[in-house]
């Protein structure tokens, strides 16, 4: 599997097929509609993270050192954020998720056409990722 | 749609636009369709070079200096509280305060009226269609002071249940703050009939004017709320500035706000005396360039016929109600029998969300979510709502091209 850098650089180049806006929309849209759903029994408050204008649930399992996301919004565009972090983030070690930087967000030129409300939710779902990383790391240790 | 009775009255859009420099802005190369109005509205010529006016011309603090400049600024900002009282009707210019907007209004008066009149086991009375704004800095004071907020319901329309209003109006309620215009459903509340059953009891009402401003004239004095307080920005004039209303005799009850300079008589290390009505609740050097722009909004209103423009904006409100309903897989939420220029709408099945970016990527700038009014969503079992908001400047094409674009979304979205 490519590491971290790989995996970016290539939605990064997807991404640059798109001149315009409404068509970046459309893209992550069809990931977001493509993402499997995640099973309702982990649907729960504990794996929720609720923004102002949709709800994320998050769930992490480990498999042989990896982390494996598996994630769900109630907005089909933040299904499609998740399944680009997913893409990114799922079946790495807890060192690598800890240590990505993810700076193909700000290179799809996405963060731009996100208010300060979902910004910060795409920001929470990172976060979480990334502390289920420390979380699994420190059981490990 | 009816057209305008008399063709000399009609309301000359084409020509208002031509006020709003921002209207030929191009979104992603695309026109922009502007049905934000209710979370703020587009700023006249008039209003922009108000504030460049200010600023290129004769920038100088006001009340304190001896020189040209100040002597300026001074005459220019003083002459728009007068043009306040005028714009709501209020009786004496001292009773217009200059605040950042209507939450400061609001939190103004729960500080210091309610600081000093609500005690432990009292009520404050609020309805189920308040912006967070109406709630919160009262849920602060009833926190503080161990008092209870209530709560005027809502029916499934989006309006006030006003049966109860008798048994919510107590002994133990100390002020009733309410809505005149709400914003995310578009309901105008019978606020004249709450007072008049409020002061019956001997209860002061405070009104949240924030809508209601922009969208018809408003008569503090016809109204006799105790409080009116609205923002500069959602009728035309700069962000940052609005003003709150209070009838003098309470003004003058009151104690100030924030300390510093202005709202001072004589201050010495013992004792500080306080200035007068209105200056004892506009503490530090003010939102001078804001407070000429709002001057500036308000000249402009008055160059309008109010009454016209009320009325083309109903027309638009119809309009899209009209062309809303027929599309499959849309439910307005709020049908309220008297409504200002608001339309909320859930598309079945489809995150609020993302049919707004969707609009978004036609040019077309709409609000989606809560609108800061949590619990009516609440209250409705729905996380949010797509709310299109219009403005006298906006137009029935508009509307034309923003319905044509929901069906695009609903499609799109729900394949």
């Amino acid at each position: 599997m490519s590491d971290i850098q790989q995996v970016e650089n290539e939605i990064v180049e997807d991404f640059e097929l798109f001149e315009e806006w409404e068509e970046k929309y459309q893209y992550i849209i069809e990931l977001g509609q493509k993402l499997p759903p995640l099973a309702e029994e982990f649907k729960t408050d504990d794996r929720k993270i609720k923004g102002c204008q949709s709800s994320v649930w998050l769930h992490a399992s480990e498999s042989d050192g990896k982390i494996i996301f598996n994630a769900d919004s109630d907005s089909t565009f933040v299904k499609g954020e998740i399944a680009l972090l997913i893409q990114v983030m799922s079946g790495r070690t807890p060192e690598e998720i800890i240590n990505a930087e993810l700076g193909f967000i700000d290179r799809i030129g996405l963060r731009q056409h996100m208010a300060q409300t979902r910004a910060n939710g795409l920001a929470s779902m990172i976060k979480q990722m990334k502390l289920y990383a420390i979380g699994f790391q420190h059981k490990t240790a | 749609m009816s057209t305008t009775a008399n063709p000399t009255k009609a309301f000359d859009v084409v020509n208002i636009r031509r006020d709003f420099p921002v209207l030929n802005e191009q979104p992603y190369g695309k026109r922009l369709v502007y049905f934000d109005n209710a979370a703020t509205s587009q700023k006249p010529t008039a209003v922009i070079q108000a504030l460049v006016d200010y600023y290129t011309r004769y920038n100088a603090n006001v009340h304190r200096g001896v020189h040209y400049l100040s002597q300026r600024a001074s005459d220019a900002f003083d002459s728009v509280r007068g043009k306040v009282k005028d714009f709501i009707h209020a009786a004496d210019e001292r009773e217009i305060i200059f605040v950042r907007g209507t939450t400061e209004g609001i939190n103004l008066v729960a500080s210091t009226y309610g600081r000093k009149n609500v005690k432990a086991g009292d009520e404050v009375l609020v309805s189920a269609m308040e912006h967070h704004s109406n709630i919160v800095p009262w849920q602060m004071l009833c926190e503080e002071k161990g008092a209870t907020l209530k709560i005027i319901p809502m029916n499934d329309k989006g309006e006030l249940i006003l049966d109860n209003l008798e048994q919510l109006l107590n002994e133990r309620t100390k002020i009733v703050s309410i809505v005149h215009t709400g914003n995310s459903l578009g309901t105008i509340n019978p606020v004249k009939e709450i007072i008049k059953r409020a002061h019956a009891k001997g209860i002061p009402v405070m009104v949240d004017g924030a809508q209601a401003v922009a969208h018809g004239s408003v008569d503090v004095q016809y109204l006799d709320c105790d409080f009116f307080a609205f923002s500069a920005h959602k009728m035309l004039g700069p962000t940052g500035i609005g003003a709150l209303y209070g009838k003098l005799h309470l003004l003058e009850e009151m104690p100030p706000y924030q300390g510093g300079g202005e709202m001072i008589s004589h201050v010495s290390f013992d004792h500080t005396t306080y200035n007068e009505v209105p200056y004892k609740f506009e503490a530090g050097t003010p939102n001078i360039a804001d407070v000429i722009a709002l001057g500036a909004a308000i000249d402009y209103w008055n160059t309008l016929d109010r009454e016209a423009a009320t009325k083309y904006e109903q027309e638009l409100l119809h309009y899209c109600t009209e062309k809303l309903s027929v599309v499959n897989g849309v439910r307005i939420i709020g049908n309220a029998d008297n409504k200002a220029s608001v339309v909320s709408f859930v598309l079945e099945g489809i995150n609020a969300m993302d049919a707004g970016m969707y609009l978004d990527t036609k040019g077309i700038a709409v609000r989606t979510g809560q609108h800061c009014t949590e619990p009516v969503m609440t209250r409705f079992c729905i996380p949010g709502t797509i709310r299109a908001s219009f403005m006298f400047y906006n137009t029935k094409e508009e509307i034309d091209f923003f319905v044509e674009q929901v069906e695009k979304a609903i499609s799109f979205l729900n394949p």
